[in-house]
């Protein structure tokens, strides 16, 4: 185990019980209204503070976390579900037409500005978090079809796969069974940082209004209404800026350390 | 060469072509009829028949999309639903702002990343390397709106060394206007920053391991000269490609950055334009960005064949 996993994985653990926590527990209700407290800062009863409305942050903080994650997670989970079968794909047909339709295809999505076009479709469509999660979905397919192609275009060279072929399997059983095992770690690496380029996008999207529409909280939008008040309320920006930055950092530190620590070459070059 | 560069020309036209089907497509599907958003819920069917046939909308899908797309090539990109002028003289004004600040961000970025990847890929696995690594990981992790935020509470309202936000217009002169850039260029730079430095330093940790970089060392060079003279050169094409690459994250990402900032750029024309309902505008703006980073990543394409002769015959 690196050092990176274990502080990658401790932060992102804490982001993830906090969205847990807070389906059972948050210490105020994030809703509701206080004006008499409002613009507190940090303090003993309301850790993080209180925003304009007397809201608790700490509280908003815990739930905003479930928006981030949900939206993050069915993103990436889109982009796996359709780019990893279309980059297997690919790679059993090396060279056909329907490998360089498929990368073509990948090319183009890549060209295109991702945060473009996600408000395109937001402003076309309407925002809200579903809306967000498609756009920010459709651009990790080429990301996963192009990195299995990559790893299975290999691994279709290798004695094992040759073996599978000789006992009888077809292209499509051995892209399955054996192919998609040996992609797996990697797979998961890149669904780690995809993850974290999700909440990023997320939290820019909805800084912008395009992301999750209220009552739902989110921390892009906490820093969109902190954005008049950070003047004389700095912690309001501060807070909802932490939290991303400390999922985000805790999402890529996590997938560089199971990167190092799920490929055999780069353990034995360290040891 | 000439061979390579029609090739890529062709794919350059096609991702063009797709391009502009798909957000013609996207937009068409809106639901909606702008006309009838227009003039209200109580207009008269007449009245909204004649807007329509004002706007153009009367006509069949196929022969809108030609005439978009006719008209774009004559730079003659629509005009709008809500002001009533050409979308190509607002995008004209807005552009001044929005390029402007997509190359300030690429120049602090390039300056800020090949220093300190150099520095981290010279000093490997000691306290330097560590140290702006991590700087890097903190860098990536930031969200560059965040990051805007905290720099006008600071270098705007605490130190009141820049203003917080607006454009003093380039008629003031060019540095009044650089300068009325400089929080909104810094704040796009430093993700950007992070990433290129990055990539710097283990394209250079690569090349320091290839043969020649050897034979650099064992003809009498020292570390530093084999570096300067034969590393960088060859460890720049992968860094190359990424300042491509982030050329569109600067544009897309300057879209936030200009709303922290209150920038008159392409950015705010697209908001206003959305909240109006005005799809045209829309349209327009998000064809030409797709347009500029598809020519801008061909343009690399064709950078690094000059710089690589061996390119040329791949693919």
């Amino acid at each position: 185990m690196t050092r990176n996993l274990i502080i990658g994985a401790a932060l992102s653990s804490l982001v993830v019980l906090a969205a847990v926590m807070s389906f059972v527990w948050t210490p105020f209700d994030y809703a509701a209204l206080n004006i008499p407290d409002k613009l507190q800062p940090p303090n003993p009863t309301h850790w993080f503070g209180t925003d304009h409305f007397g809201r608790d942050m700490f509280s908003m903080i815990m739930v905003g976390s479930r928006t981030s994650i949900a939206v993050a997670l069915v993103a990436v989970g889109i982009g796996m579900a359709a780019g990893v079968p279309l980059g297997l794909t690919a790679a059993t047909r090396k060279g056909s037409w329907l490998d360089e339709l498929i990368m073509r295809g990948n090319d183009l999505v890549f060209a295109f500005p991702s945060l473009v076009i996600a408000i395109l479709i937001t402003a076309v469509f309407g925002a809200g978090a579903i809306n967000a999660i498609i756009a920010i979905g459709i651009f990790n397919i080429p990301v996963f079809a192009r990195i299995t192609r990559g790893a299975a275009l290999s691994l279709w060279e290798r004695e094992f796969i040759l073996a599978a072929r000789v006992s009888g399997k077809g292209a499509a059983r051995i892209s399955v069974e054996h192919i998609l095992p040996n992609v797996a770690n990697l797979l998961i690496v890149q669904g780690t940082i995809q993850f974290s380029l999700g909440i990023l996008a997320e939290a820019g999207l909805s800084y912008v209004g395009l992301g999750a529409q209220p009552p739902t909280p989110s921390w892009g939008r906490m820093l969109a209404d902190a954005q008049t008040m950070v003047s004389f309320a700095p912690h309001l920006a501060l807070i909802p800026g932490s939290a991303i930055i400390v999922t985000v950092l805790g999402l890529n530190l996590m997938g560089d350390g199971l990167r190092d620590w799920l490929d055999p070459r780069l353990r034995v070059a360290r040891s | 060469m000439l061979r390579y560069s029609l090739k890529r020309l062709f794919s350059l036209m096609i991702s063009l072509a797709v391009a502009s089907l798909v957000i013609f497509s996207v937009v068409e599907i809106a639901p909606g009829d702008p006309a009838s958003y227009m003039l209200g819920v109580n207009a008269q069917p007449d009245t909204v028949a004649a807007l329509r046939a004002e706007l153009g909308l009367d006509v069949s899908r196929p022969e809108r999309y030609l005439s978009w797309v006719a008209g774009m090539l004559q730079g003659d990109f629509g005009t709008s639903y809500t002001y009533r002028t050409p979308v190509a003289e607002m995008v004209k004004d807005r552009l001044w702002v929005s390029l402007p600040l997509a190359l300030y961000a690429l120049t602090l970025s390039t300056l800020i990343a090949f220093p300190a990847g150099i520095f981290a890929a010279s000093r490997r696995g000691k306290t330097g390397d560590v140290v702006v690594m991590g700087s890097t990981q903190l860098g990536i992790a930031i969200p560059n709106f965040w990051f805007a935020m905290i720099l006008v509470l600071i270098f705007a309202i605490n130190l009141r060394w820049f203003s917080a936000g607006g454009f003093v217009g380039w008629e003031n002169g060019i540095w009044a206007g650089l300068h009325s850039l400089t929080l909104p260029a810094i704040a796009l730079a430093l993700p950007q920053a992070s990433i290129l430095a990055r990539v710097m330093r283990s394209s250079l940790l690569d090349i320091l391991g290839e043969d020649f970089m050897r034979t650099a060392r064992a003809k009498g060079l020292t570390r530093k000269q084999a570096l300067w003279r034969h590393g960088l050169r060859n460890a720049l094409i992968p860094v190359l490609t990424i300042i491509g690459l982030q050329f569109s994250f600067l544009l897309a990402g300057s879209i936030i950055i200009e709303q922290v900032f209150y920038l008159p750029g392409l950015g705010r024309l697209v908001f206003q334009a959305i909240s109006a309902r005005d799809l045209i505008v829309v349209e327009s703006v998000v064809m030409l960005l797709v347009f500029a980073v598809i020519v801008v990543n061909f343009v690399v394409d064709l950078a690094y064949a000059v710089v690589d002769p061996r390119l040329r015959t791949r693919t």
